[in-house]
This record gives C-alpha cells, structure tokens and sequence, in this order.
C-alpha cells in the first residue's frame, strides 16, 4: 500500500526540478497541504481508511493479465498487462482521487475541484466527491469536451459541473490554468485535486504516492507469476501519474528497465506533438520546474496529441529528473501507431484500451518483438477506451479522405 | 539610482499616496504602449508597472489574459519590451516595475536579464509565480544590478510569512487586496484596512494594495490609508474597449488623471 516516501527537501525538488512556483495567495494553502501530505497520510488510521477503500471501492488489487495473444503476436518477451482500466470508473486516476478526497475531508474542506484532459481524472474526481457527500467542479478544456463527450456526461450524472475553457487550444493545459486561477479565487473553502504528478509540491511527490499501488501490487504479482522481477515495464506519459506508480517500486531494482511513452502525435520532428521530454526543454509551468513545450521567448507552445490524456505541453518533475539520472528512457509512440495498437488490442485480447494506454501498448509491443521468451514485459494498460470510440472513429474517417 | 525608494520619499514629503500603473508591455502593440505609457506619466502617475507577457497567466484574470494575448501575437518579447523601457527612459524618470511569470525569464537567463534591465533603466521587478522559497538564483542576478525585487503579501499570508518576505523584498510591498485573480470584482476597503495595518507593523518598506481596484472611488477609499494604489486591469479594460480609437492615450490619461487626484492630501481627506 501507498507509503510517503520522505526522501525529498521540503520543497518538493527532484535535483533542479519540481519545486513550488506558485502565486502568494496559493502558498499557505499548498504549505498546509504539505503538512496534511506529511502528517495525515502517514497516519496508520488514514492508512487503513484509504486501504479499505482501495479494497472495497476501487476494487483493487487489478490483476495482472498474462496476454498470450499479444505475446504471440509480438512474437518475443512475454507481456503482461497491468489491468489499471479495471478498477473503478475505468482508469488508475481514482487510486489518486480516493487518497486527496480523503485527505481533503481529513482536512475538513468540503469542495473539490479538478482539471481534466481525457475526463478519466474528472470522472474519478467526481466519483469521489459522490461518495464523501462533497461539492465537485471540473475544468475541461473544450476541445476535449467535444472529443471526450461520454466522460462530461459521466460527470455530469455523478453531481458535479463540469465547466468548459474556452482559452488557447482549449485541452489540458488551458484546464489547468482555469482551475488554477478558480483555486486561487477559492482557496479558502476548496480542495484543488490535481489529477498528474504535476504541479507544485506537495502535488507530485503525493500524487506519486497514492499510485505507487499499482507498482507495489505488480511486484507482487509478477513474483508469484513468474517467479521474479520483469525485464521491462512500460507505460505512457502525459503529466506522467500512471508511469509513476508503476516505476516508482521498481526504481531500485536496477534489473528492471523502465520505458516512458510520450505521444508523438504526428510525428516529433513535425510541430504536432506531445513529446516534453523527447523534445522540450527545462522551464517552469503550472508550479514546478520540469521539461516543457515552449518557444525560444519562454512562451508555451501547444500540445497535439489523438489521446486527450497525454495533449500536454508538460511533464511531472520527477519524469525530468529521472531522465536526467538516466534511470527511466522515455521515447515516442506517433497517433497513427497508438491507433493501430488500440485495434490490435481489441481483436486479440478483447480488451478496449484507452487511447492513452494504446501508446505503451504500441511500444511494449515493439520492444517485446527485439526480446526474448524468456523475457517479461509489463504494459500498464493505465484505462479502457470507450470514451475514445469517437476520436478513433474521427481519426480514421479523416485518414480515409486524405 | 535607488528610482523607487526616492519616489516614495517625495510622495510622502508631499502627503500624497503613490498611483502605480500596470500595463502590459505592447498592448495592442509596441507604439500605441509607448503611447499610452507617456500619456499615464504626463497626467501623474506615479510608478510604472509593465507586464511581461506569458501564455499562461495563470495569477491573471480574463482582461489581463486577452491583453497578455495581443501584447503576444504583437511581438512582445523581453528584447523588445527592454527596448520600450529605453525609449521611456528617455522620457522619463519614473520609477519603473517589470511584472514577470517565471518562465519568460528562465528562458532568458536571469544574469542576461538583470543586466539588460538594469541598462535599460528598470528600476525593480515582479514575478508573481515565484515565491521566495525558489528565488535564490534570481536574488543573486538582481542584486548585482541593484535592481528592487517587489513581493506579494495576500490575504492568506500568515504572520511568520509575512516578514520573511517583507524580508526578502526591497523597493515597496504589493498587498493583494482579495482572494482572487487580477480583476476580481467585491473591494471591501474594510477588510483591507485591517490587513493593512497588520501587514504594516511588520515592514518599515512602503506597502502598495491591488487587485480588484476599479473606480477612483476605490482609489479613494484605499489610499486614504495605503501608502500607494495599484490600478491594472481598469487601465487594460480602458485599453480593450478602445482599441481601433485614436484618443485611446488622451483616455488612458484621463483614467490616470482622475486615479491621481484620489490620492492627494485634500482627495484623501474627504474619505
């Protein structure tokens, strides 16, 4: 079970990256969230009040699913599938939500609110809300509720409002920026439930440790499986909170390779991409320091992705950080790949990926093709897709009339 | 050399309260913001705050967010904006703040940056996304220069907080008025007050109130107590809804005109 790992400065610094840059009205509210993080969250009752909601809510653990039909068609490494779009509301993102709302009520506020790329986050969020009886509003940036439509209604049904951001690009980012300043209008009656390991600290180091569940229980379950440690994980980035949990256990064990998928849209050498780390450089947004998207003049530039989840300019500080060390390799995985991924998935396993989760699908894929039998790979198959049967369908009716 | 401190000590030799300005740097474009900027001076102004440009402006309100996205597709970049700064030196010596986001700095170096502002004739700097618990690097640049790093104290700064930046600030104290973004709406002048005598205790500095400050009736009722008043997305809303006029300056003077007679000794009495 999630345990704070206190092995950090009290700003959140990962080397030179993470860190709190955030406005003067947000400081006190993210320094008492840091105590909360530091005092609360170690505390054995929240412990065992987050464990049994994690048991009984969420449904973990999620299994570990030996895939034998992507195996074969790899034709290499054996491949596993962390089964993240099995728990609750389709997706790892309310491993995270249940531990802040806990937290929050903890904390005794009584309001939360979120951002959302593909709605995984905000349904999780509003799910949460539901269950503690708490208010809940969503920041969604409207490109997405256009083309994540099902999660809006998802949201809407579970009690909360979901406001839509009309600014810049009108995805992730820009929903962000919008709960950011809500937050900052709010912060004396509301809890902010950033969905990523992104953010100021405490965000990224907490968000960190309400999703290292999933790495705890792939330990776990590999061992009994397989009788030791895989070869490979690999998982997909956007803010980068999936990729986390399952690294994060796993970072010492220097046997396991550890492999981050960014989107490469439509290519990274093309300006449609969502590729931080492969293509950015160090800057700071939305509270820390990371990798980010941006012109020479420090202007963030736009994000494109096919996966709403993973269009974001930026990335979680510890991503950056463990790039630098060298510990986790990060690469690509272009729309047309994840898509192909996504079908592949569907027809031999009978599992409908999220497109998010198609990018790791696509690189495990490819890498478990350049292993041996012998050899294991775990895929965090972080959600399901049917909120993304749309932008499938979108994406090749457009591929069609080219 | 020290523009800011030497302001406030005329103002207060005078018994009047400081009218700062904030515009951004090149809304709508490069020589209307010259413009506007010598009009504001002519009709009294006090302190210039110039804001930098950033995409995401997340500490900012909708005015502020359109005008931070005309000043961009305008050109705005630090280099240019450096070069606005020279061309009003030379009309003036008025005290001159630069409002920042982290990033457009990081991107230009903060060695590179303090040194051209310093050149330029920036007398201080604002970067309101960076507290002083990340500003080490940048303390370091500034203070080379002799250049002013103003802070924000909020509603929500607690006590011990509010002397450690007192602390680690210099030139005056920006006391934000509300929980809020620039531009909120709901002054209550009261509570202010409250916070202000608080927050005043603490620092010898001289402590400016913004946000959310509007009317020169709000100017009025802030400085019969503040030692100065920050105007911003008044001026801005000024600038938006009068974008294609030819007397946008001869406007923007007649907002500041009005601003500055609220924060002289007979003005401020009447409150």
């Amino acid at each position: 079970m999630p345990q704070p790992m206190h092995n950090l400065n009290n700003l959140g610094h990962f080397g030179p990256f993470g860190g709190m840059y955030a406005g003067e009205t947000l400081m006190s509210a993210l320094l008492e969230l840091r105590k909360g993080y530091d005092e609360i969250v170690k505390k054995p009752e929240f412990q065992e009040d987050l464990n049994h909601l994690l048991a009984n809510y969420v449904g973990r653990p999620t299994p570990l699913f030996h895939a034998r039909r992507l195996t074969e068609h790899a034709g290499g490494a054996q491949i596993y599938l962390k089964r993240e779009d099995l728990a609750h509301t389709g997706a790892h993102k309310i491993n995270n939500t249940v531990g802040q709302a806990l937290l929050a009520k903890w904390m005794g506020k009584k309001r939360l609110i979120a951002e959302t790329g593909a709605g995984q986050h905000g349904v999780a969020t509003a799910t949460t809300a539901a269950l503690f009886g708490m208010e809940c509003t969503v920041f969604m940036g409207k490109e997405d509720v256009r083309r994540q439509a099902p999660n809006v209604h998802r949201m809407e049904l579970l009690g909360a409002t979901v406001i839509p951001v009309d600014s810049g690009a009108g995805t992730l980012k820009d929903a962000m920026n919008e709960a950011m300043r809500h937050w900052s209008s709010t912060v004396d009656k509301t809890f902010y439930v950033i969905g990523s390991v992104a953010g100021p600290h405490p965000y990224p180091s907490m968000v960190r440790d309400f999703q290292r569940v999933i790495g705890l229980e792939t330990r776990e379950q590999i061992e009994k499986e397989e009788g030791r440690l895989p070869d490979l994980i690999v998982a997909c980035i956007g803010g980068g909170s999936n990729a986390m949990g399952i690294f994060h256990p796993f970072l010492n064990d220097r046997e396991v390779a550890l492999l981050g998928v960014e989107a490469a849209g439509e290519g990274i050498d093309t300006e449609k991409h969502a590729a931080t780390l492969s293509k950015g450089s160090v800057g700071v947004l939305h509270g820390s320091r990371s990798y980010v998207l941006q012109d020479e003049n420090g202007q963030i530039t736009e994000a494109h992705s096919v996966s709403a989840g993973l269009d974001y300019p930026g990335v979680g500080p510890e991503h950056a950080w463990l790039k630098e060390s060298g510990r986790v390799v990060y690469d690509s995985i272009t729309d047309a790949e994840a898509v192909g991924a996504f079908k592949l998935m569907c027809r031999l396993e009978g599992i409908i990926p999220a497109l998010e989760s198609a990018h790791a699908v696509a690189m495990g894929l490819k890498k478990a093709g350049q292993m041996s039998s012998r050899e294991v790979v775990v895929i965090n198959l972080s959600g399901r897709g049917d909120k993304d049967m749309s932008s499938v369908a979108e994406y090749d009716a457009i591929r069609e009339t080219l | 050399m020290k523009r800011i401190e030497t302001r406030f000590k005329d103002l207060k030799a005078k018994d009047e309260k400081a009218l700062v300005g904030f515009i951004t740097a090149c809304d709508p474009d490069y020589t209307t913001s010259l413009a506007l900027v010598k009009e504001m001076c002519d009709a009294g102004l006090d302190v210039l705050e110039l804001g930098i440009p950033f995409s995401d402006p997340t500490a900012d309100g909708p005015i502020i967010q359109r005008s931070s996205e005309r000043a961009l597709k305008a050109g705005a970049t630090i280099t240019r904006i450096l070069g606005l700064v020279q061309e009003i030196r030379e009309y003036t010596e008025i005290p001159i703040v630069l409002f920042s986001y982290t990033n457009p700095l990081l991107a230009f170096g903060y060695e590179a940056f303090s040194t051209q502002a310093a050149d330029a004739g920036v007398d201080g700097l604002l970067v309101v996304d960076m507290p002083p618990e990340e500003s080490a690097e940048l303390n370091t640049a500034l203070a080379r220069k002799k250049l002013d790093l103003i802070r924000l104290v909020a509603p929500t700064t607690y006590e011990k907080r509010i002397r450690m930046i007192a602390d680690a600030s210099s030139g005056f104290l920006y006391l934000i008025s509300m929980i809020g973004v620039t531009g909120s709406g709901g002054l209550d002048a009261a509570a202010v007050e409250t916070h202000y005598t608080q927050v005043k205790a603490l620092t010898e500095m001289p402590v400016c109130v913004g946000f959310g400050i509007s009317t020169p009736d709000d100017v009025g009722a802030i400085a019969r107590f503040a030692d100065g008043v920050v105007i911003g997305s008044a001026f801005e809303r000024l600038i938006e809804t009068n974008l294609d006029k030819p007397d946008l300056p001869a406007l923007i003077g007649d907002q500041t005109r009005a601003y500055k007679a609220r924060t002289k000794p007979s003005a401020t009495g009447l409150d």
